[in-house]
């Protein structure tokens, strides 16, 4: 055997090297949303990683596109910043055409058009959308890569969005109970929820921790809150 | 996709105050097809021993009866009970047998030790590395689904019937989230002096 076709000596193989580039990354984050008769509150974890290392421990997810409406990223954190550049410029641009602010389900309709705009090189993101609708009622809008859209009133997305999704479904969906209550979520009640199902996200999830960042859209406007996490 | 997600199926144990809970859905697929609703991946290998084998069901089977095989030989020779933690070895050791072929099974081992009633659990790799932990373990394809439902609603010290409370909702909810674990489900209670077979009804979708 010739030391050239050896791997342990790469430098002296003749073989073509192949180089390749990948133009994605996974920055893991959790965004966790919970919408009620007239508020809706969303958080997000901030801490932004790769592989093994932790890049920073606050990184705010949350982008307010209006006094009404936030959007949750979680994924890539390149493809996160493009995004929402290209979203603020595009409610400045309807503002101005229009004279008023865009309504959260037309900035939930838009932003599926521009998701699926690019369908063969996706922005590779776990987008939720929350705000207030046009009666002032909560809710939440959730996409996948190339814009597929469902509204729904509770939602876990992100790195840890298969561990808590279930959770939610129990607490809040009221699913597998026996005694439901006919009654809707309180703000206090989501808001307890939202903490605790963080809190367990954290302890199995590496890509999950350090703090949360809540916003609480009611129509008063949007009130910022936040609550920490372990940091390992 | 992974060998071990061909069947498909879900497994959780939790600790209690002196009981031990371990609980399985009931699917037989061929990935994303149902064959059989009334598949049994828990198994009695002892009056206080149970074994759950999730990952691929020939391999839930074959390890079956292989553990059955060597568990009956040691009580031949030693006359006496295998402890849940002896049986947790031995199965480590017949995975690890098989290091670089291995059986597509995600074992979990729930039962309470002899003469002291104390609660074991256990779950291991496919290969046996033992993880016994003191609250609860998971296993199979719904196992992220099921880390975060037990990380919210187990709690120290659960008597019999807070235990199979727990025990069930985390699987049933877990289980829905996931499209190839569930179609019912079977709770299995240990304790000192009666085992409870409990099987729920559920979502057959």
């Amino acid at each position: 055997m010739f030391a050239t076709e050896n791997a342990y000596y790469p430098d002296y193989s003749t073989k073509p090297i192949q180089h390749s580039f990948s133009p994605y990354a996974d920055n893991g984050g959790s965004v966790v949303a919970i919408a009620g008769d007239d508020f809706v509150v969303v958080g997000a974890d901030t801490r932004l990683s790769a592989g093994f290392s932790i890049y920073t421990r606050e990184q705010n997810k949350l982008f307010p596109l209006s006094n009404t409406t936030v959007l949750g990223c979680s994924g890539c954190w390149c493809d996160t910043l493009t995004l929402t550049r290209i979203l603020k410029s595009r409610m400045q641009m309807y503002h101005q055409e229009h004279n008023k602010v865009m309504s959260t389900t037309a900035c939930a309709q838009m932003l599926s058009t521009m998701l699926y705009y690019k369908r063969f090189f996706p922005y590779y993101i776990s987008n939720i959308l929350v705000g207030l609708d046009n009666e002032g009622k909560g809710c939440i809008y959730s996409y996948d890569p190339i814009g597929h859209c469902e509204k729904t009133t509770y939602r876990a997305g992100g790195s840890a969005g298969a561990l808590l999704q279930p959770l939610l479904d129990n607490q809040i969906g009221q699913k597998n109970l026996t005694k439901v209550s006919a009654e809707s979520i309180t703000q206090e009640k989501a808001l307890a929820i939202l903490k605790d199902v963080f809190i367990s996200a954290a302890e199995r999830d590496i890509y999950t921790g350090d703090n949360v960042m809540i916003n609480i859209i009611t129509k008063d406007g949007i009130k910022e809150d936040n609550f920490e996490l372990r940091k390992d | 996709m992974s060998i071990l997600a061909y069947n498909g199926g879900a497994m959780v144990a939790m600790k209690g105050e002196n009981c031990v809970s371990i609980a399985t859905d009931r699917r037989f697929g061929i990935q994303a097809q149902t064959i059989a609703t009334n598949f049994e991946k828990v198994f009695q290998m002892g009056p206080h021993l149970y074994v759950g084998l999730p990952g691929l069901a020939t391999d839930t089977q074959t390890v079956m009866e292989k553990l059955r095989f060597r568990k009956n030989l040691y009580e031949l020779k030693e006359n006496r009970l295998m402890s849940p933690k002896v049986f947790a070895a031995m199965l480590s050791n017949l995975l690890y047998e098989k290091r670089f072929g291995p059986f597509f099974v995600e074992p979990v081992v729930a039962g309470l030790m002899p003469k002291t009633y104390e609660p074991y659990i256990c779950n291991m790799d496919l290969i046996g590395c033992i993880n016994p932990p003191n609250d609860f373990v998971v296993g199979g394809t719904a196992s992220a689904q099921l880390y975060g439902m037990c990380e919210a609603l187990w709690e120290p010290n659960l008597g019999p019937e807070d235990l199979f409370e727990t025990t069930s909702q985390a699987l049933i909810n877990a289980f829905d989230r996931d499209a190839i674990s569930g179609w019912g489900a079977t709770v299995y209670i240990i304790e000192k002096d009666k085992v409870t077979i409990k099987n729920l009804k559920t979502r057959m979708d």
